[in-house]
């Protein structure tokens, strides 16, 4: 039985979490601070170390080193059974003996609570399912499951919901709706919740912060515009949305602005990075440039960055024409032109100019070692 | 390959084992039918006329329903016993990694794979060597021992298709590990549970080998079967085979009908 | 329905995918297996350590017994009742292999044509085992009787001489055998027939196999687990076997079963009856050795 804590909300903090399999290690020194009713997603592919994570916040994986805490009270040492935390099962998890109703007011009943009938009527009419009390699981539809499972966690007013993964079985329209609803939910009940996804897009329409996990670390936290328009690394310019990643030198730091030289083409960008002289990684989203065809094309000059390349492949996509430019060094740049009517569509073998505003260009902290820009063309192209 | 011919080897499969089936219910059908019989001598081995006697007095018969009583006594304590041990023992294996576990299975598994004269005997020679005479008692040491295995196979499997993750939900929704086991682990086992203990119930009454090596002078059903083919096999015999079969039939029918109730029709 | 009929048989020990065990509080597992080991330990080890030791002990039951290591008992005991040991195996044998004949098209039908039909006629399979054993062996007597309709139809077909007969013949016996296990053959190849997927024979006829081929390379193959625990489970016991040899065989097709039996029950001569025992019991085990490591039997435990 969690103590009950109707004081302020409190924040859910995990300081140096550690946690290893054998050789394996599965979470590596994790910091973090999830703020108090906000709706926080853990994103990262398979085996990144996120479900790991939101176990040891449940209680349900011991930490191998590290605290987690809710505000000042430590509640590492402590069972789930003693957690106000609450989970939903990547697999729903529902008790297949049970009907809905009892599957509902479980966590109400283990905690002592007599009269249940009221408050499973108002979380099944939360979630869409009045009437569904008497039916079981195994009559239910995955979505409709998936309700349950929410409804179960929430009806006890945990003060953390974690979602694992939890619209991961349902097929994409009904994912769509799923997402919208949990916001809605959240935004009603005011808890915290956290949202283990890999699906980006996911996270970024449900999320108030999101962490982008990799390897048992996380690689960056903010804002999903944050992480969107400024990854830090290549992994999340990649990882959320698609990045050209350039590699240059850097030739000149002007005032509050860089050069870079990047095979004999020279890109700026805000602010002062790296070192003169020193390697830098760059990149730039392919909806912010556009294709100029031929040097003698009227450009804004304000799309000061360009990039002179031929174009390899052009896909029609109905949203955007995607271009796909073959630059002079041999790498493939990715080019998003929306589909707003004004364009002249380039073909394919079109000398192009690739040009974006310098604005746009984000800066890359990479492990990546200092490369030769004249070396073998980057194999990653924006993908 | 003309559809006819396709027909026929699609089909041929079936009826083949369709003939099995026949081949096996052939005993049984002898059995029922000779319940009725009203046997001209000692033996009932040759169809003489209709009769209801057996059925309307089965324990006419002098030591046959005493040993129904025995068998059905045995029967009981010995599944009784054996459930317990045989599902504690699953749940150990399949839940836990230990050093051994290998090895236990092994030991485990070793009793279905022994011949029942070995078993038999060397339960015998144990009592023997221990000065203890055989007669009831040993009989269900016996009957537990070679039970247990099979209770921890049939309890197995249904554990091996159990979601842990559930349990892991009981406990982040408040309940302490013996609530979890109460009110999750338990219900979803007691199916396996109950085959087991079905399993061990019907392999101790029906068992003749190695009851009959450490009976001392305790008379359980199928010693009194064998005994009388010697002497002459009633028609009241007959009677309680045919009602073993029956009850039986309806046990797993009953089991099948509670089971689609309970779940209910599950939406596609 | 397979909730309560499911095959005593071997099931392959379902691994989790990343579902780490419940945690480990180390003391658990021993506990819960402490008292089914126990009575394990107690009442199967220590009678089997009984059991070799009494073989070599000489004496008698009134003056009692003392552990000479008398290994003479084993020669004399394989000498006088060689005949009967090879025998025994014979028979099991050959009950085996008519068992897996009989059965696995009954099992493959179950598995892969039955459709709604699979648990009902799995209930059939198992059905005729809920009289006893002892009782169907005595109806096989009925209807192999010299008088009976299948006697008389062999005569007709000219299978049987004019004085021939089932009873009391070998023939008799192995059909006994034959037919008391076959259960112990059909439920294990089910459960490994079940597992395979129909969709590999279509993709095997897909790619130009005709029907005898997508058997026997893909279907006979995925269901060599089944077959090898069916065949265990139908010749050990098998083996060991008095009551068919009883009912439906003649003195001279005893089987070493009755004979120890005899020995240890009528006789009383326990030394003899206590080799034989270890010796059908270490013949077994050399046996399932191997078989088991001729076929590879990760799944069977």
């Amino acid at each position: 039985m969690p103590d009950a804590h109707r004081g302020a909300p409190r924040d859910l903090r995990l300081r140096g979490l550690r946690k290893t399999f054998g050789d394996f290690v599965a979470v590596d020194e994790l910091d973090l601070t999830i703020p108090a009713g906000s709706f926080f997603a853990l994103l990262g592919p398979s085996g990144c170390g996120k479900t790991t994570t939101l176990r040891m916040v449940a209680g349900l994986e011991v930490p191998t080193a590290g605290q987690v805490l809710l505000g000042e009270q430590d509640i590492t040492g402590l069972r789930p059974y003693r957690r106000p935390v609450n989970t939903v099962f990547q697999s729903y998890a529902l008790f297949p003996h049970l009907t809905i109703e009892d599957n509902v007011a479980f966590g109400l009943r283990r905690r002592g609570v007599k009269d249940v009938k009221g408050a499973v009527a108002d979380m099944l009419s939360l979630v869409e399912l009045d009437g569904f009390g008497r039916r079981r699981p195994a009559q239910l539809s995955g979505g409709q499951q998936q309700r349950v499972a929410v409804a179960r966690a929430l009806i006890n007013e945990p003060e953390v919901l974690l979602l694992d993964e939890p619209l991961g079985a349902l097929d994409l329209k009904l994912r769509r709706q799923m997402q919208l609803e949990l916001k809605h939910i959240q935004d009603r009940v005011g808890s915290t919740f956290v949202h283990v996804t890999h699906d980006q897009e996911e996270a970024m329409t449900m999320a108030d912060t999101i962490a982008v996990m990799n390897h048992g670390e996380v690689e960056q936290l903010g804002s999903p515009r944050e992480l969107y328009e400024r990854p830090a690394t290549r992994y999340v310019a990649n990882f959320l949305g698609q990045s050209n990643c350039l590699q240059g030198r850097v030739v000149e730091h002007g005032v509050d602005s860089t050069v870079v030289d990047v095979h004999g083409t020279l890109v700026r960008l805000p602010g002062t990075h790296g070192t003169r002289g020193g390697a830098q990684s760059l990149g730039v989203r392919p909806e912010k440039a556009v294709a100029l065809a031929g040097q003698r094309a009227v450009r804004d000059p304000a799309f000061a960055n360009a990039v002179a390349g031929t174009v390899t492949d052009v896909s029609f996509t109905g949203l955007s024409t995607q271009y796909v430019v073959r630059t002079g060094w041999g790498q493939d740049l990715a080019v998003f032109a929306q589909n707003d009517g004004s364009d002249v569509p380039a073909d394919r073998g079109d000398e192009v100019l690739v040009a974006w505003r310098p604005e746009h260009t984000f800066p890359l902290r990479d492990a990546s070692p200092v490369v030769e820009p004249e070396a073998a063309p980057l194999a990653d192209a924006a993908r | 390959m003309s559809r006819a011919v396709r027909a026929v080897r699609q089909h041929a499969v079936m009826a083949l084992a369709v003939l099995v089936l026949l081949y096996l219910f052939l005993p049984v059908v002898v059995v029922v039918a000779f319940s009725f019989n009203d046997p001209a001598g000692r033996y009932n081995f040759a169809w003489n006329g209709f009769t209801l006697d057996s059925w309307r007095d089965p324990c006419g018969v002098p030591g046959m329903c005493d040993a129904v009583l025995r068998s059905l006594q045995i029967g009981v304590i010995a599944t009784v016993v054996a459930t317990l041990l045989g599902t504690l023992l699953a749940f150990g294996l399949v839940r836990h990694s230990f050093r051994g576990r290998a090895s236990t299975s092994l030991l485990v598994f070793l009793p279905m794979a022994t011949p029942e004269v070995v078993m038999g005997a060397s339960l015998l020679t144990l009592f023997v060597n221990a000065g203890v005479a055989t007669g009831f008692w040993t009989i269900v040491i016996a009957h537990i021992l070679f039970t247990v295995s099979f209770v921890v196979v049939t309890v197995k499997a249904r554990l091996a298709g159990f979601d842990s993750r559930l349990e892991e939900a009981a406990m982040d929704l408040y309940a302490d590990e013996w609530q979890t086991f109460r009110r999750v682990t338990l219900p979803l086992a007691a199916p396996g549970i109950f085959a087991g203990a079905l399993l061990a119930f019907a392999l101790s009454f029906d068992d003749f080998i190695i009851t009959n090596f450490n009976s001392g002078n305790t008379i359980t059903f199928p010693m009194y079967v064998w005994g009388a083919a010697q002497r002459g096999v009633p028609p009241e015999v007959n009677v309680i085979g045919t009602a073993m079969f029956v009850l039986a039939l309806l046990l797993v029918g009953g089991a099948e009908v509670l089971r689609r109730v309970r779940s209910g029709t599950a939406a596609t | 329905m397979t909730a309560v009929l499911t095959p005593p048989s071997a099931t392959p020990e379902a691994p989790a995918d990343d579902a780490v065990p419940p945690s480990a509080r180390s003391r658990a597992p021993y506990l819960l297996l402490l008292p089914g080991l126990l009575w394990l330990a107690l009442f199967f080890l220590v009678p089997l350590v009984a059991l070799v030791s009494m073989s070599l002990q000489t004496g008698s039951l009134s003056e009692g017994y003392r552990l000479t290591w008398h290994w003479a008992t084993y020669s004399s005991a394989w000498s006088t009742y060689g005949d009967q040991l090879v025998r025994s195996f014979l028979y099991a044998g050959a009950a085996t292999v008519l068992a897996l004949l009989v059965g696995y098209p009954l099992a493959y039908a179950i598995a892969l044509r039955a459709g709604r039909w699979r648990n009902l006629m799995l209930v059939l399979v198992v059905a005729p085992f809920f009289t006893s054993f002892l009782i169907r062996t005595l109806a096989w007597k009925i209807v192999l009787g010299d008088e009976g309709w299948v006697v008389g139809a062999l005569q007709t077909v000219g299978l049987l001489g004019e004085n021939g007969r089932l009873l009391a013949t070998p023939a008799a016996v192995v059909l006994g055998l034959t037919y008391n296990f076959l259960p112990f053959m059909v439920l294990p190849l089910y459960a490994s027939l079940e597992k395979v997927d129909p969709r590999l024979l279509e993709a095997a006829t897909d790619l130009y196999a005709t029907p005898a081929r997508a058997f026997w390379a893909v279907t006979w193959p995925l269901s060599i687990p089944g077959v090898v625990a069916g065949t265990l489970l139908t010749f050990i016991p098998a083996a060991g076997d008095y009551v068919n040899v009883q009912f439906l065989g003649n003195p001279g097709s005893q089987m070493i079963g009755n004979v120890i039996q005899s020995r240890f029950l009528t006789v009383l001569d326990y030394p003899v009856a206590a080799a034989l025992s270890i010796t059908v019991m270490a013949s077994v085990l050399v046996l399932v050795l191997t078989y088991v490591r001729r076929v590879g039997a990760r799944e069977l435990l």
